[in-house]
């Protein structure tokens, strides 16, 4: 198989770290080989983050670079845009419609782009959701990560089984539940 | 047992220490190196430590070896400078136990203050460098290391970037091999380094490290693969993928050891293919050897100094294609303090004040940035004092009344504790502010000898530190409320005026400190806003203002901690129970 490329950008704090364990739990439960590249540190404090995933028969380089992605998951609307020239011409953005303002907008010193999702489909495939209001309705607002994965998720290629069994084993285990209802409002909406 | 796991490279480099037997594990956090420590501290037969600092860490680690035991330590790379006077003496009394020193790198920045190449440290130093490429042989070559440090009596730099520190891959677990502690034996003239001793031992040093370079071509992880030979790759680490990702068929010799060079082996190389490239990032360690060898290569000619390398590198520069697509542009994100970081409130009481800050190594260096920009100078653990310090014997009394130092609780127990020590005995009159959130915050919350709590979780009597800093002559020390404005800035403003060593210990947990509750949030009343925004002056990322000239504030980020409310002088913010 080729091998699959898949970022997922957010704001640091936002759970990019989570989501990326559970991407490589899966494609490492199915049998491929796979590398996972993660931003911990100084960045991790409400900067722009980027994880990168990769998986097939064999993987050599850790990180996906300037139009190869062929997933792009973002956690935020700024993020995606920041990132879109990451995908291949027939990738496929999944974002989440939320807007979180960087310091330079907060500041003055920088505007906040209008219709980010509208330019995006422009060029690309997106789709998106505003899953920190499903979250909010599921009860937690910290699933929604989990939700914007569910949509994700329909753009790969493992089952819905796989997937909740990879999220039981890898989520704190009071919060199991919670996070395969946000699973499946991701996958099944 | 021949389990698979995925791992992060720094938790596979913890397994290779847990398979290799090894007993003793001291460190001082630092990305990219703090999950090695993280996760030692998960096997029960290893003791594991936080350490002051990277020095004192190392030193436990030699002491370790010394008794007969293996041994690891582990810092990011500005911490092999504060690790470099032990390790440079180590390397002269070599080994008992096999000791391994973990340096990390961070080629491209990503969260450190400089970009410099701990190979060079090693190369000074004498020592031997091993370099995995990923997770799997990042718990190999661990082991190996230890193998090398016993059968050469030295220590060893096992060298590895953010990149593979933060990478997930791969890893075959295997069981761990006890190995019986080695007997002390009393040795002066090799553990007691004085000169009529050292002398000796720096002919033994020299010699070990030209008996490396001769056996190089036998070790295992010094690999050939020949194959198309009209080009050849001399590389290790990281950059090995990036050339196996692009030139899959080109000739490489892929060097797990890359401290010292096995000259026989690079000859045979070079004189096999056709255009030799040396493709490593930062400094031309490997290339400069080479070429001083007489040996024709490519290297920094055509490659940067600069940042991390990639694949599309090599295809821009090897293969001429165009690989760049151009970014959108958008606005920056650099990171920020969190929502409810106590940092932000002591900052802006500073600036409220006028002052400037001698700035330190911690999340509060981003004090220095936009809307704050409190900080003026950021060098390296522990320097915002000593830095107030010289600056007040440069330009006198009256010119440090304008500045205060301001320095995290763990950073001032890593070195800061010294250079107060200077300030007291040397009279300084500078105000230090001690910014005590109870963690050793940007590193991911690790304890340290004033929290009471050890890496292994037990409760320990914690260092108080204003009695320390008591102890040590200061007499004004104070301790104040971190979100206390008012307090803040009549004690900052009082202390930066009186002609003697201040400290002000700005007293509140890291916001993300785990256990703790916060059961309201600030809610904004519009129809008290008198649209000033002086509440949006911190710059918490929780607050943004509206079309009108009100106020919002997230919910779901904002944790109470009433600073904006402080900010408000229309008592146009409200703490509800959220």
């Amino acid at each position: 198989m080729e091998t699959k490329n898949i970022m997922i950008v957010g704001v640091g704090g936002q759970g990019t770290l989570l989501t990326s364990r559970i991407l490589g739990g899966i494609t490492n439960a199915a049998g491929y080989d796979v590398k996972l590249s993660e931003v911990h540190g100084m960045a991790q404090r409400g900067g722009s983050v980027v994880t990168f995933v990769r998986y097939g028969d064999h993987v050599a380089e850790p990180i996906v670079e300037e139009g190869q992605a062929d997933v792009l998951i973002a956690f935020e609307r700024l993020e995606a845009l920041r990132y879109a020239h990451f995908l291949k011409k027939d990738g496929v953005i999944i974002v989440n419609d939320w807007r979180i303002d960087p310091i330079t907008v907060v500041t003055g010193s920088a505007e906040y782009p209008e219709n980010i999702l509208e330019n995006l489909e422009k060029d690309h495939r997106v789709y998106s959701v505003n899953a920190m209001e499903e979250a909010l309705k599921l009860g937690n607002s910290k699933v929604f990560n989990i939700i914007v994965l569910g949509l994700a998720a329909k753009h790969m290629d493992f089952k819905r089984e796989e997937w909740l069994e990879i999220i039981e084993k890898t989520v704190p285990p009071k919060t199991v539940e919670i996070n395969k209802a946000a699973f499946l409002k991701g996958f099944e909406n | 047992m021949s389990e698979k796991k995925i791992m992060l490279g720094n938790e596979a480099i913890a397994r290779g220490a847990y398979e290799a037997g090894v007993k003793v594990s001291s460190a001082y956090p630092g990305t990219p190196s703090t999950e090695i420590s993280e996760n030692i501290v998960k096997y029960d037969e290893i003791y594991a430590e936080w350490a002051p600092n990277e020095k004192v860490a190392t030193e436990v680690a030699i002491g370790a070896s010394y008794a007969g035991v293996r041994s690891i330590v582990s810092m990011k790379m500005v911490g092999v400078n504060v690790a470099s006077d032990p390790l440079y003496t180590a390397a002269y009394t070599g080994v008992n136990g096999g000791m391994v020193l973990v340096a990390a790198d961070d080629p491209g920045l990503y969260s450190s203050q400089n970009e410099q190449d701990s190979r060079m440290v090693a190369r000074a130093a004498m020592i031997p460098v091993v370099e995995p490429s990923d997770s799997n042989e990042a718990k190999e070559f661990t082991k190996y290391a230890f193998e090398l440090s016993e059968k050469y009596d030295t220590p060893v730099m096992l060298r590895t970037t953010t990149r593979l520190a933060h990478s997930q891959g791969m890893v075959e677990l295997c069981d761990r091999v006890e190995v019986s502690d080695k007997e002390y034996v009393r040795n002066p003239a090799k553990y007691v380094m004085m000169p009529g001793m050292a002398k000796k031992r720096h002919l033994f040093v020299e010699d070990r490290l030209n008996r490396m370079s001769e056996d190089g071509e036998n070790f295992p992880i010094n690999k050939v693969e020949y194959n198309d030979n009209s080009i050849g790759f001399i590389t290790s680490g990281i950059p090995y993928q990036y050339v196996k990702e692009v030139f899959p068929n080109a000739s490489v010799l892929k060097l797990g050891v890359v401290n010292p060079l096995p000259e026989k082996m690079i000859r045979d190389f070079a004189s096999k293919v056709d255009r030799l490239i040396v493709f490593e990032e930062l400094e031309p360690v490997m290339e400069e050897q080479i070429k001083a060898w007489g040996i024709k290569c490519e290297g920094k000619e055509i490659f940067t100094r600069q940042g991390e390398y990639s694949a599309n590198m090599l295809r821009r520069v090897l293969k001429g294609l165009n690989v760049t697509e151009t970014p959108a542009e958008v606005p920056a994100r650099p990171p920020i303090l969190c929502p409810g970081c106590p940092h932000r409130s002591t900052f802006t009481a500073i600036k409220a004040l006028g002052l400037h800050a001698a700035g330190d190594i911690g999340c509060y260096t981003l004090g220095a940035i936009a809307p704050l920009s409190v900080i003026d100078t950021t060098v390296c653990m522990g320097a915002s004092i000593s830095t107030l310090h010289g600056m007040e014997k440069a330009k006198g009394k009256d010119y440090i009344k304008n500045w205060v130092a301001v320095i995290g609780d763990s950073t001032f127990l890593h070195t800061g504790v010294n250079s107060l020590m200077n300030m007291v005995y040397n009279q300084s009159t500078g105000t230090v502010i001690i910014l005590d959130n109870s963690t050793t915050g940007m590193t991911g919350h690790q304890d340290h000898a004033a929290t009471g709590k050890t890496l292994k979780g037990e409760t320990v009597p914690a260092i108080c530190l204003d009695e320390l800093c008591k102890a040590m002559g200061v007499k004004n020390v104070f301790v104040v409320d971190a979100f206390n404005q008012d307090e803040l800035k009549t004690v900052i403003k009082r202390e930066v005026n009186r002609e003697e060593v201040s400290v002000i210990i700005a007293q509140a947990p890291c916001a993300l400190l785990k256990g703790q509750k916060f059961p309201n949030k600030c809610k904004p009343n519009s129809e008290k806003c008198k649209k000033c925004g002086a509440c949006l002056r911190p710059g918490c990322p929780a607050l943004t203002k509206n079309a009108d000239g009100t106020v919002s504030i997230d919910a779901t980020m904002c944790n109470g901690c009433g600073l904006c409310r402080q900010m408000c002088k229309f008592d146009a913010i409200d703490l509800v129970e959220g």
